[in-house]
């Protein structure tokens, strides 16, 4: 048990910020890439677990726990929100019949 | 030690790799799921058991079964998904790779590793989180369930019963037309 806990700061704290980069970027990366809506909302839930893991590195780095008193809140607005966007794509697979995002167009210009 | 951080970050970032690329949302909600726990793993490593904990009960637990649920229900599958064009996809790539190299250019000179605080083995248990959350942030955390009631009650009006689709360009109703005359 001594042994993980002193064990923390073994990993740079670069690392930890080098994978949440490249988490980031594939869910950006996913977003633009996909047009089923689903999966993007799955890439934006990738996108706010990438920046929770660089909350917690920096909380655990710095001894702080306030950092992860955020993440937990980062993890309630994400929960609210993936029911919010569910309840929308489920409309609309009710109205427009599809789950394609290009299908909303009805505001372009 | 080390090596197991470097083996959970391959598995995360493989499996988010696979959320994106693969064809049928099953299988990207499949993914999902390994690259949370695989977060979790990473928690865990971080001494952050309490955020490990929650984060495999609300994302694997909750959110996780809420998309899977919403796949069967609408009844996704590989026929039915729609694919961009080729084009995009290699811009897609391209922004997401030139996004990367720009963070990391942000951090070509390292980041100043000094921690703020002496070493606390007991900051990441239920205890010291605890603490925190309701002493200093507590207001936060009850308008958080503000949030979540505001959620629960737009979703039951979003989708909750079936009602007869009205188009944005509507013509007058009958209490209006009755109004009229």
């Amino acid at each position: 048990m001594e042994n993980v806990i002193t064990a923390i700061r073994v990993v740079p704290l670069e690392h930890y910020v080098y994978l949440s980069f490249l988490l980031f970027c594939i869910g950006v990366a996913g977003v633009v890439f996909r047009r089923n809506t689903i999966i993007i909302l799955m890439c934006i839930e990738l996108m706010f677990n990438s920046v929770n893991l660089l909350l917690a590195a920096f909380s655990a780095h710095h001894s702080d726990p306030r950092g992860q008193v955020f993440v937990f809140f980062i993890m309630l607005v994400a929960a609210a929100e993936v029911t919010v966007g569910l309840a929308i794509l489920v409309m609309m697979k009710r109205y427009a019949n599809s789950v394609d995002v290009n299908q909303l167009n009805t505001l372009k210009w | 030690m080390q090596l197991l951080f470097y083996i959970l970050a391959a598995i995360s970032v493989i499996s988010a790799v696979a959320v994106v690329s693969s064809r049928s949302p099953m299988n990207s909600v499949i993914a999902l799921v390994v690259c949370f726990l695989s977060i979790a793993g990473h928690y865990v490593l971080l001494n952050a058991q309490f955020l490990a904990m929650v984060h495999i009960i609300v994302y694997t637990g909750a959110i996780m079964v809420l998309f899977l649920f919403v796949i069967m229900l609408l009844n996704l599958n590989r026929a039915a998904e729609p694919m961009k064009t080729l084009g995009t996809r290699v811009v897609a790539v391209l922004a997401g790779g030139l996004l990367f190299v720009t963070l990391l250019a942000a951090l070509r000179h390292g980041i100043e590793a000094r921690a703020a605080n002496a070493y606390d083995p007991t900051v990441g248990l239920v205890k010291s989180v605890g603490m925190s959350l309701y002493t200093e942030f507590l207001l936060p955390f009850e308008v958080s369930s503000v949030l979540f009631l505001s959620a629960v009650v737009g979703v039951v009006l979003l989708a909750g019963k079936e009602r007869p689709w009205t188009p944005p360009t509507m013509e007058p109703t009958e209490t209006e037309g009755a109004r009229g005359e």
